[in-house]
């Protein structure tokens, strides 16, 4: 899992099967410093709860699929936490 | 597996349910002579792993889910274990 910092949100009307009343998000991946790292991508929010601002920690490829219900709906990033607080 | 070192730890409230009650922990990715190699991963803790303490890190979801029972669950990094030393030849 990594760190990353909410910046956006997508609308999308027109969605394949499965992703109907999912909640993408803009994401900026982080370092433990939480200064940005890599480009942006575009995770799926599975807490519901995310929103511009927010420090997260998301998971990738299949892991972000079981993250979702129902699972294994085709999602490459999800959102799976909503960050309190960090120390490193 | 990897070699990791414990750099901190994250909390949050607001998560998916797997996570309620886990132990999250910012590791520094390092080589055998603990040198770093410029990442870092998020793992879940089982063995009470502290700030400084070079662990070692599952990073497979499967073998992951199957430490918590689980067949689901959105986990991958796991601290399996805590590392006394590494011998090089």
């Amino acid at each position: 899992m990594q760190l990353g910092r909410v910046t956006g949100t997508v609308v999308a009307t027109v969605k394949t099967e499965g992703l109907e009343g999912i909640k993408f998000l803009v994401v900026q991946p982080l370092d433990k410093h939480e200064k940005p790292v890599g480009k942006p991508l575009i995770a799926a929010d599975a807490v519901s709860m995310a929103g511009p601002g927010e420090l997260v920690y998301f998971v990738a490829s299949r892991e972000a699929a079981e993250a979702l219900e129902p699972r294994f709906v085709p999602v490459d990033h999800a959102i799976v936490g909503i960050v309190d607080q960090v120390s490193a | 597996m990897k070699i990791g070192r414990v750099a901190g730890n994250v909390v949050s409230t607001i998560n998916h349910p797997f996570f309620d009650s886990q132990r999250l922990m910012i590791c520094d990715l390092i080589g055998p002579d603990g040198e770093p190699l410029g990442g870092y991963t998020i793992a879940v803790d089982t063995v009470d792993a502290g700030v400084g303490d070079m662990v070692l890190i599952i990073d497979e979801g499967n073998s992951a889910r199957q430490m918590f029972g689980l067949t689901t669950g959105p986990i991958r990094a796991v601290i399996a274990g805590i590392i006394d030393s590494i011998d090089m030849a």
